[in-house]
């Protein structure tokens, strides 16, 4: 990592085109460089503010690959695009920036280029490569890779998954241990790609905002929304505050919930069962709270392209605030008794830790990186809809560990339940939802949500008929698994469930 | 440890009496819906057309696949006639693919208890083994649900373990992508007989709004037997716990 500079280098302004969260831009304005142009471009802007909100390829004319590339500054809540197209191979960028590790994989799986030099280059998701010509290789077998190994007489190898012995997802972890001692975790997933974002492209369609809703469960209102306001941004329609505000409660009572969760599943995993059964519990009231607002405990037809799908009256409001007030009381309550029980923070503290030098080197996101001291929340840095008006303040702690993941969490239900009180006591008047036109042609836009677990960025790309020619959709796990595999490293294996819920990570959202 | 007490006591008692008394959804909840063709203006597709999934089917009568439907609002929104309305009853689970195929005028037929031999063996006790596979982990939250202290699975005598060779059954969720397709079919030869298998979610039992990517199976169908269908995106606790009682014969009368 270099030293954090605190001016965007000047090859960055002239080479990119600047613009904001959620703001369309016509295609002609993205600047096409040479590799080295880009690689220089990327490289410097990694160097300040920056971070790599996504970096991705795109079929462009004679079989080439379009390389995209998305770095968000949050000292100015502007973001840079810069592209490049690319034959066969190019030197890769993950050597010197290793937050372009994960991305990087992801363009070799998806089109066959080669980042040159890349210290890791296995699939990501275990699917054909994408492209329709004939002399494709088939795909590949999930979970069949050259994995990291260790060797030695005391050494041995734990392997687990893809089913797992709960109800979660699938996924396959590779331990290379010593005794109890993780030297290393290597994570991979796939099992859960469903090729969502390949039948995006030629839409929109009817069944586009369903899938956004189900990239990843728990996050269907962060996704949602961030479709939403690209949708909206491609269409020039404004949204009205009312329907603003909705989105916003509906944002903060889902974080509430899976937060309230994980703090129950983070007592359950040290064996503190009453918080653990509290927590359970509060976690279904605040989903109640979202079911009562639009009748899906997940949000499912709140957010809306134009708004909202769901309005609330005034004796809605005053029900759910009622309801608010005692489920902010109970988990209160019950997560009080985490920070006052020794045994709990004994387990806490001091596993699972992350520096915040490789916090910021892996480009980790929301509360993981805030866990590590890094003030990084899009809704302070690229705030859209409420998110430009009502701020929250970024909640962090510095420990990097179990107990800073689990803080963090109980310093946002705070500030949640505050928001949320707010909003409720005055919401704006208007129209649920506005009617969205046809997107502009040729046109790109970038829309960053800060979801529960952390930034959510989609990019849409119109072509001449104002269809998408390409989406891409960026989920927070996409940047944290790595962040989980480090933060097992001098571990004990058993510690690895408490790990894996301290930053609970979705395998939906990653996969696809 | 005084404070431990204090908020076991202010926490109080939450566990639903399932058996006893009626369920309070909210009011705007999407439970079953209802038809009513009288209303459909003639050559009208609107609720068709908005469907995301293509549940509805209008030739030989309005029908809806339960077993497609996302529950979504978009078929209710459109029709300008209020054909389509979504009730608030939650009992969605059937025993057979066809009985989610809602048509005008008939009740659904409801899950039926399993057969007598294999209530026998699991009806008291019934030990599910969950797999998941390629959805979008929403069904996976509300099944996990069923283990709160709100639901109290446990005291239906009914349990997820961790292994196959533990279990009884197979509880489905997801549209079974090609990744996964091998991990689910080893994962249910190594149930011993006589055993269940639960579809949990429209994409368990359809694909979802996932249906015919190339990367999914649509749903279990075909690979493994399905003996319980829940239908749902995702769908209810109570509507997974319903079925799951039903099937064991907990609920004996189908409403």
């Amino acid at each position: 990592m270099k030293p954090r500079s605190f001016s965007v280098s000047v090859e960055m302004a002239t080479a990119s085109s600047v613009f904001r969260s959620g703001e369309a831009i016509p295609l002609q304005n993205i600047p096409l460089l040479s590799i080295a142009e880009f690689r220089t471009a990327i490289l410097s802007a990694m160097s300040s503010t920056c971070s790599l909100a996504a970096l991705f390829g795109m079929p462009a004319e004679n079989r080439r690959i379009r390389l995209i590339a998305v770095a968000a500054d949050s000292a100015t809540s502007s973001l840079s695009i810069l592209s490049t197209e690319i034959d066969q191979s190019y030197p890769c960028l993950t050597l010197e920036c290793p937050q372009a590790h994960w991305f990087e994989r992801e363009i070799a799986e998806q089109w066959q280029l080669q980042p040159e030099g890349h210290p890791w280059l296995k699939p990501i998701r275990f699917h054909a490569p994408y492209g329709s010509s004939g002399d494709l290789p088939p795909p590949p077998i999930p979970g069949v890779t050259d994995f990291f190994a260790m060797h030695g007489r005391e050494i041995h190898e734990v392997a687990v998954g893809p089913v797992h012995a709960g109800i979660i997802e699938p996924g396959h972890f590779r331990f290379q241990c010593h005794g109890e001692d993780v030297f290393h975790l290597e994570i991979s997933l796939g099992y859960q790609h469903r090729g969502v974002e390949r039948v995006l492209v030629g839409g929109p369609g009817k069944r586009t905002i369903h899938l956004m809703e189900t990239l990843c469960g728990d996050t269907s209102i962060g996704h949602s929304t961030a479709y939403c306001e690209a949708i909206e941004a491609l269409s020039l329609t404004a949204v009205s505050s009312r329907a603003q505000v909705l989105r916003g409660i509906a944002l903060e009572l889902e974080r509430l919930a899976n937060h309230t969760g994980d703090l129950g599943a983070l007592a359950g995993d040290v064996g503190y069962l009453p918080s653990a059964a509290y927590c359970g519990r509060i976690r279904g009231d605040f989903l109640n709270l979202t079911a009562a607002l639009c009748g899906s405990r997940f949000g499912r037809g709140l957010i809306r392209p134009g708004g909202v799908g769901f309005d609330l009256d005034k004796p809605l409001i005053s029900n759910l605030q009622q309801r608010l007030e005692a489920a902010l009381k109970d988990v209160e309550d019950a997560v009080a008794l985490l920070w006052g029980s020794s045994s709990v923070q004994a387990r806490f503290e001091h596993t699972g830790s992350i520096s915040r030098q490789t916090c910021e080197a892996l480009g980790l996101v929301g509360l993981a990186a805030r866990a590590c001291g890094v003030e990084r929340d899009v809704r302070q840095d690229f705030p859209s809809g409420i998110f430009r008006f009502a701020q929250i303040p970024i909640s962090k702690w510095d420990s990097g560990d179990v107990f800073g993941r689990a803080w963090v969490r109980w310093m946002e239900i705070q500030r949640s339940g505050e928001f949320l009180r707010e909003q409720f006591a005055s919401m704006p008047e208007g129209p649920m939802l506005s009617q969205t036109g046809p997107l502009l042609p040729n046109h790109l836009v970038v829309s960053l949500v800060e979801g529960w677990r952390g930034e959510i960025c989609h990019v849409a790309i119109t072509n001449a008929a104002g269809s998408f020619a390409h989406y891409k959709v960026v989920d927070p796990s996409f940047h944290n698994w790595m962040g989980l595999a480090i933060a097992m490293r001098d571990q004990q294996i058993s510690d690895f469930p408490l790990c894996n819920k301290s930053f609970n990570l979705s395998y939906c959202g990653h996969d696809l | 440890m005084p404070s431990l007490f204090l908020t076991r006591f202010r926490q109080g008692k939450r566990t639903l009496p399932f058996l006893k008394t009626e369920a309070v959804l909210p009011e705007r909840f999407r439970g079953l819906p209802t038809l009513d063709q009288s209303r459909c203006p003639s050559g009208c597709t609107e609720c068709m057309d908005a469907c995301p999934t293509d549940a509805i089917n209008g030739e030989g009568g309005l029908q809806i696949d339960l077993g497609r439907c996302l529950f979504c609002p978009e078929c209710s929104n459109a029709c300008p006639e209020g054909a389509i309305r979504f009730t608030s009853q939650y009992q969605l689970a059937t025993s057979n693919r066809n009985d989610l195929v809602l048509t005008e005028g008939e009740a659904l037929r409801l899950a039926a208890r399993l057969a007598d031999q294999t209530h026998r063996i699991l009806g008291r006790s019934l030990k599910l083994r969950q797999v998941s596979a390629g959805g979008c982990n929403g069904c996976e939250a509300d099944v996990n649900v069923l283990n709160t202290v709100v639901y109290d699975l446990d005291r239906f005598g009914i349990q997820f373990v961790a292994s196959p060779r533990h279990a009884d059954g197979l509880l489905i969720t997801g549209a079974i992508t090609q990744n996964m397709r091998l991990a689910l079919e080893k994962t249910y030869s190594a149930i011993p007989e006589p055993n269940i298998v639960i579809a949990v979610g429209a994409c368990a039992i359809s694909g979802g709004p996932f249906r015919d990517h190339p990367e999914v199976h649509n749903g279990a169908e075909g690979i493994v037997p399905i003996d319980l269908y829940i239908p749902g995106c995702p769908p209810h606790p109570l509507t997974i716990l319903d079925g799951l009682l039903r099937l064991i014969g907990k609920i004996e009368k189908p409403k």
